[in-house]
């Protein structure tokens, strides 16, 4: 029992990271219909950015959490800028082809300027162990999973109250109707890789935390694809619920199975729901099936 | 175009090349792939590259009968070149099979591996069927680091050089002719294949799977078909790689590779011989090209050594996102641009 209330807590903890992510990413896809296949590497740089603003530069970590978002904001805006805008109307497989450039491109600069060894972050959430239902967890797990509630609850709000949520959820809905409306698009694009590279860098910045940072982040990141299948690509509670089963799973694969099947299995996974239900759990159905 | 041509028969007009002038270029460019070696004196370094490219050249060909002609996105080649470099080396290896047996044998094996991933994947379209194949693309490389008992895990698999008759082909010199050659055969098939109805299916597939679907193709069938012939012929390449090397390990078919693959190809041209040709040997050059420019301004800059492979991933990504802005019909559509340009000189405006 214990075993399992450990990694249940283990599997919340990551999924919740992961759904964090996956946020973004659905964010991205809702309202401009790309794959960001960069979306690891987004979170790579938020991790990086607060181990150089905590570390390198030497600032407190409240302060490094908002120079990371900046970061994260301007980065955002930059490739939707100069990487999205120019291939408007160009072939889906260039778009996705492109996402896949960036992400190369980061990961080099990246290791050009931190190099490719892991570094230890230093943990400005207490890992503390905490005894919990009769499991010992550290406390920057269970800090990891507040977090990332709390984000998710701002989202919520932010896209239901908020002028610029709604424009958002307008134009993921129908971008002719929302420009007749008067909402930028362009704008809109640029909130909306934003708010992605905000996520990702936050969730970056709690990965880190627990496990490290390193160029090894990014492929954690590559698992936000189960994540986003399994929930439903242009669905944000699916990207949520997704993740927290996703992160459950590779806890009790990992604890229960063994033999390092947890790496894999959330992608065998997904070649199963995609044979199963395409459109995952809460996904529109409007994948065209030739 | 050239004007003055009028075939007079069927054979004339669906030849491969229809007129003096493709057939001058085709011709120098044979004579220029067999004198090769000797004019660079049979050194090995450039020889080595020339093979890279031509090994380069299959592998982005097979890619291009899948990404280019059939319009499937696949992010597996890297896994599938794996599948087919462990078949023939451990075929050769542990089993004594003789290297030239070795190759069809790979290819057809990662033939029906691709077409076992293609089968979840290819009633989806674009978007998923990329996700899909890095799905595949991770499972399958942790099947190979993990099934130790057939591939070694991660330790590297040594395989033997090839032997034809007695010479032992273990040097750069000998294997160019065989890679040239396989290149060639492989450049020939695909030009083939898209001159029979399977080849008209793809790119039907590619430019309106409704329509083709409407007239008669069975859109599923070919696109597996489509799969299968692409992993054949990456198979075929890592194959090759098994032999060339004479090691294979799990780090030479990760991801990158599957993304080096699909920018060789976007870079070169979709949908064309000739533009995974230009594509490989762009891909393959610019590394070394780096290194060198890298190793030329040492003196500037001292610390430039650790940057250097660094240098080489950032310029991949920035190429990739370059060309698809600038030119995304690839360094094809110039080299078509420049010939076009002569064909109506000096009355080109």
């Amino acid at each position: 029992m214990d075993i399992f209330i450990q990694l249940t807590l283990t599997g919340l903890t990551n999924g919740m990271i992961l759904a964090l992510a996956a946020l973004g990413f659905v964010l991205i896809y809702k309202a401009s219909d790309v794959i960001n296949f960069a979306q690891g590497e987004f979170l790579m740089i938020g991790a990086y950015m607060l181990f150089a603003a905590i570390v390198q530069i030497g600032l407190p970590w409240t302060l490094g959490i908002v120079v990371t978002l900046i970061v994260a904001v301007l980065l955002g805006v930059l490739v939707e800028r100069f990487v999205l805008r120019p291939l408007i109307g160009e072939p889906i497989i260039s778009v996705i082809m492109a996402t896949i450039g960036l992400s190369s491109l980061l990961q080099a600069v990246v290791r050009m300027i931190w190099g490719s060894q892991p570094k230890a972050f230093p943990a400005f959430i207490p890992s503390t162990p905490v005894t919990l239902l009769g499991a010992t967890i550290g406390a920057d797990r269970l800090w990891a999973i507040a977090i990332a509630v709390v984000m998710m609850l701002l989202f919520a709000f932010f896209f239901q109250r908020s002028r610029e949520g709604i424009a958002m959820r307008a134009v993921a809905d129908d971008q002719q109707a929302a420009m007749s409306m008067g909402i930028s698009v362009k704008k809109v694009f640029a909130w909306a890789w934003s708010i992605a590279a905000m996520t990702a860098a936050i969730a970056g910045a709690l990965v880190a935390n627990i496990i490290g940072v390193g160029p090894h982040l990014s492929h954690f990141g590559l698992r936000v694809f189960p994540v986003v299948i399994l929930g439903g690509l242009d669905s944000i509670p699916g990207a949520i619920i997704g993740g927290i089963i996703i992160g459950l799973l590779e806890a009790y694969v990992g604890g229960y199975i063994g033999g390092g099947l947890n790496q894999v299995i959330s992608f065998i996974v997904l070649v199963i729901i995609l044979m199963v239900r395409p459109y995952g759990l809460f996904g529109q159905e409007i994948i065209e099936r030739v | 175009m050239i004007s003055g041509t009028f075939h007079t028969s069927y054979q004339a007009d669906m030849a491969l090349r229809r007129t003096w002038l493709e057939r001058l270029r085709l011709g120098l460019f044979i004579v220029f792939i067999l004198a090769f070696p000797f004019l660079v004196g049979k050194k090995p370094y450039p020889i080595f590259l020339m093979n890279q490219i031509g090994i380069a050249t299959i592998g982005a060909i097979g890619l291009n009968i899948l990404v280019g002609y059939t319009g499937q996105i696949s992010l597996g080649q890297g896994a599938f070149m794996a599948v087919g470099a462990y078949t023939a080396g451990i075929l050769t290896a542990r089993f004594g099979v003789p290297w030239w047996l070795t190759i069809p044998i790979a290819a057809l094996f990662t033939a029906a591996v691709g077409a076992l991933f293609g089968i979840p994947s290819l009633r989806l379209k674009g978007l998923y069927l990329a996700i899909a194949t890095l799905a595949a693309q991770e499972i399958i490389i942790w099947v190979v680091t993990h099934w130790e008992a057939v591939t070694g895990g991660v330790d590297a698999l040594v395989v033997p050089p090839p032997m034809v008759g007695s010479m032992r082909m273990n040097t750069d010199f000998r294997f160019y002719w065989i890679i040239w050659a396989l290149a060639g055969l492989t450049a020939l098939l695909t030009a083939n294949l898209f001159r029979t109805r399977y080849g008209r299916a793809f790119i039907a597939i590619r430019d309106q799977d409704i329509a083709a679907e409407v007239m008669g193709v069975n859109v599923f069938a070919y696109k597996l078909l489509a799969f299968a012939v692409s992993s054949f012929f990456v198979g075929a390449t890592g194959a090759l790689i098994a032999h060339y090397r004479g090691i294979v390990t799990w780090e030479r078919f990760t991801i990158d590779v599957s993304v080096l693959y699909l920018a060789m190809i976007i870079i070169g041209g979709l949908g064309s011989i000739s533009g995974s040709l230009f594509g490989a040997a762009f891909m393959t050059l610019l590394p070394a090209f780096l290194t060198n420019l890298g190793r030329s301004l040492r003196g500037v800059f001292p610390a430039m050594d650790e940057f250097i492979p660094y240098l080489q991933q950032a310029s991949f990504g920035l190429v990739i996102i370059l060309f698809l802005i600038l030119e995304p019909e690839g360094l094809k559509k110039i080299w078509d641009d420049i010939k076009n340009y002569f064909a109506l000189w000096p009355f080109s405006y």
